[in-house]
């Protein structure tokens, strides 16, 4: 400020720093008064190359469109073709993401599954087990092995459609969970064998196997429970795709899920979501090369996630080489989380709707990410799951339109080719073209 | 090695590994009806295949002839699966039901995750024995390797030797028995007083797994459950 009181002379402004910004200034000053670090939900928050970055070029006289109504593109994959008995068959491919039960309500899971069902997908389990409502209204159900291994039993293994090995999430690649008191329920407690109200930590790491020469072993005893009948998915979060890739390759996966570090998580320190893995724009191609490599691009799927918020993000994705995307933050925006309607409650929890990311506290107003029964049966499972239906036929919906532009009589039609880049940095990690030109930095030296 | 414990009450139907696959044997195995009369099965040359007998759901018998690789009985559910021989990393792993007994040594994550059951190894089991385990009961007549227990919930894990460097690590609320000496506890892992209902428990325990020791020689490890909820003194431990 200046010294003057002149007002004629003009004042420099309060001026606040790039650097010291208003977040980094009120997070020095809480973890200053707490001595703890900041743990919410959901994925990476900052803005990171994404699929904002591209576009589709459309037909032009090089190549024409399809008849927006009439000819047919098709949306259908079949997961698991590998060494699965019984791969699965989606109508489309958007699949619902794990999420366990204990971050979600019983409710949420079974709109998920309702869902998902209604639009002729999967959805998956989560770290904590698989719940009855969860299998009984989910057509197409995938069955997460995880390193804490709670509630995996035999029983439930069997009753799967495929069973997805779980490496790491994008949001904390090398990390484990975290499940506060607050959500540790009675039922939460006894399906995962913990006392009620502590303050759950899950393993990082599986407790009978290390490495990929473990894996494959893993894996052949997986198939050898379950008469090699259910796919295989590895989930890994990206950092090394295309080792990574590789890797679950040789040791034997049916399919390989990335999922990248928009990707979103029930609860896990913010500096984990923020600093560590790839945005998933960087991650596909890399893995997309090493199917190549092997020879098995098509032959094993891949489900790529994290960020995943339109029907132009899945028709990029497919484009960039993946078989499927998987959601997870959308989907449960589409069931209601963050819904304005709830706004004078965010407002008490300190937060305002669209912002609300404290899914860890157990007090969700929307009652999805709770175990409060109270706020639970705020959540109408059937007309969730009749949301989140309508919003994944909308995902398919601007995922052909998008495909029938670029002339593609399949979703799985879509290439590199299709796309161009509006930033370097998107044409470097995408390793598509800068609009304009045929430059793609640090592989091609064209205009 | 010494002999099982229970051998098997008629002729086995045995299948040989080497010259019939996995696949074959195991799918017999998980499709035994419930109330089956071939009760008595045993499989020979197994010559460390991996996953052998797993995920079998009826109370037969499986007397296994030699070593075995990774997972064998993994998910048993049920079966009394005897090794005459040492078993590779992760044997009975996430264990239901049933007993599985390893006459020889014990690899890695012996019983891990395991549910229910009894497993019983009649030599030493290496690291890990009994990580995450969640409910089984687990003998080990030797040693065990480094960080046995960790973060065990619950069940009882007896060992009759040496335990390794930081036993019970991060701990729910499983006992561990230990009578041969520990070498280092793990984080948030005490020893706690032997109360009768502990005392009976290992009682029982020893008997199941024809343990030749006497209660009052074991030490009883549990946690001490100061890292049940974040705290930021707890820090270090975490
Ligand atoms: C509430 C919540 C709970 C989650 N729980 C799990 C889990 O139990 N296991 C897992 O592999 N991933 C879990 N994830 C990550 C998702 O499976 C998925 O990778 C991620 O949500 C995809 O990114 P998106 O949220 O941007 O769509 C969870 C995500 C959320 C939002």
């Amino acid at each position: 400020m200046n010294e003057t009181s002149d007002p004629r002379i003009p004042q420099t402004r309060p001026r606040f720093s790039a650097t010291f910004d208003p977040h980094s200034i009120a997070e020095i000053q809480r973890a200053a008064a707490t001595g703890i670090y900041d743990i919410r939900g959901g994925g990476a928050k900052r803005k990171l190359p994404h699929f904002d970055d591209l576009l589709f070029l459309g037909a032009s006289i090089s190549r024409y469109p399809l008849e927006g109504y009439r000819e047919r593109c098709g949306t259908d994959v079949t997961l698991g073709t590998r060494f699965a008995k019984n791969p699965i068959k989606l109508k489309i491919p958007v699949t619902i993401a794990g999420m366990s039960f204990g971050a979600l309500s019983g409710n949420a899971k079974e709109a998920l599954g309702r869902g998902a069902t209604a639009a002729g997908t999967s959805t998956t389990t989560g770290d904590g087990g698989m719940t009855p409502e969860e299998r009984g209204h989910s057509q197409t159900l995938v069955y997460q092995y995880l390193p804490s291994r709670y509630g995996m039993n035999l029983t439930d293994l069997r009753k799967a459609d495929a069973i997805e090995v779980v490496i790491g999430q994008g949001a904390k690649p090398g990390g484990g969970g975290i499940l506060l008191g607050q959500k540790i329920s009675p039922r939460v407690a006894a399906m995962r064998n913990l006392p009620e109200g502590i303050d759950q930590r899950s393993a990082c790491r599986h407790p009978d196997w290390t490495g990929p020469d473990d894996l494959e072993i893993k894996i052949l005893e997986l198939r050898e429970l379950t008469n090699w009948e259910k796919p295989i998915y590895v989930k890994v979060g990206a950092s090394r795709p295309y080792y990574d890739t590789a890797l679950a390759i040789k040791a034997g996966a049916d399919v390989v899920v990335l999922d990248g570090m928009q990707g979103g998580t029930a609860a896990t320190q913010e500096v984990f979501i923020e600093h560590v893995g790839l945005p998933i724009l960087a991650a596909i191609r890399p893995a997309v090369q090493a199917l190549q490599d092997l020879g098995y691009h098509r032959k094993i799927q891949l489900i790529v996630s994290g960020g995943i918020r339109t029907g132009a993000d899945v028709a990029k994705a497919l484009a960039l080489g993946a078989d499927a995307v998987a959601i997870g933050t959308a989907a449960l925006i589409a069931l209601g989380d963050n819904a304005p309607e709830w706004e004078e409650e965010y407002r008490k929890l300190g937060t305002t709707s669209g912002a609300y990311d404290d899914w860890h506290e157990g007090r969700d107003p929307a009652g999805i990410t709770t175990q409060d029964p109270v706020l639970a049966a705020r959540l109408d499972p059937v007309k969730a799951g009749r949301r989140l239906a309508n919003y994944l036929s909308v995902l398919t919906l601007e995922a052909q339109a998008i495909a029938r532009a670029c002339g593609k009589s399949h979703l799985h039609n879509l290439e590199p080719e299709d796309l161009v880049a509006l930033t370097i940095e998107a044409a470097a990690m995408a390793q598509i073209p800068l609009a304009g030109t045929n430059w793609i930095p640090g592989k091609s030296t064209g205009f | 090695m010494r002999r099982a414990l229970k051998p098997a009450a008629r002729e086995p139907v045995v299948f040989d590994l080497a010259t019939r696959p996995l696949r074959d044997i195991n799918a017999i195995l998980q499709a035994l009806p419930a109330h089956t009369n071939e009760t008595a099965w045993a499989i020979a040359n197994p010559r460390g295949a991996h996953a052998v007998a797993v995920g079998v759901t009826t109370p037969v018998s499986i007397s296994i002839d030699g070593h075995v690789g990774y997972y064998c009985a993994g998910m048993n559910d049920g079966a009394h699966v005897t090794i005459a021989g040492n078993a590779g990393p992760g044997v009975a792993e996430n264990m239901m039901s049933g007993t599985v007994h390893v006459m020889g040594d014990a690899s890695q994550a012996a019983g891990a995750t395991a549910h229910g059951g009894l497993l019983i190894i009649e030599g030493n089991a290496s690291a890990r024995c009994g990580i995450s385990m969640k409910g089984v009961d687990i003998v080990v007549k030797g040693s065990v390797g480094h960080m046995s227990g960790f973060m065990a919930q619950s069940g009882n894990l007896v060992i009759l030797g040496v335990a390794g460097e930081a036993l019970g690590d991060s701990l729910y609320e499983a006992n561990i028995f230990v009578r041969g000496g520990i070498t280092s506890l793990g984080a948030d892992c005490e020893e706690k007083p032997m109360t009768e209902a502990a005392s009976a428990i290992l009682e029982t325990l020893l008997k199941k797994a024809g343990a030749d020791a006497d209660p009052k020689d074991f030490k009883l490890f549990g946690s001490a459950r100061t890292l049940y909820h974040f705290h930021v003194d707890n820090a270090d431990a975490y």
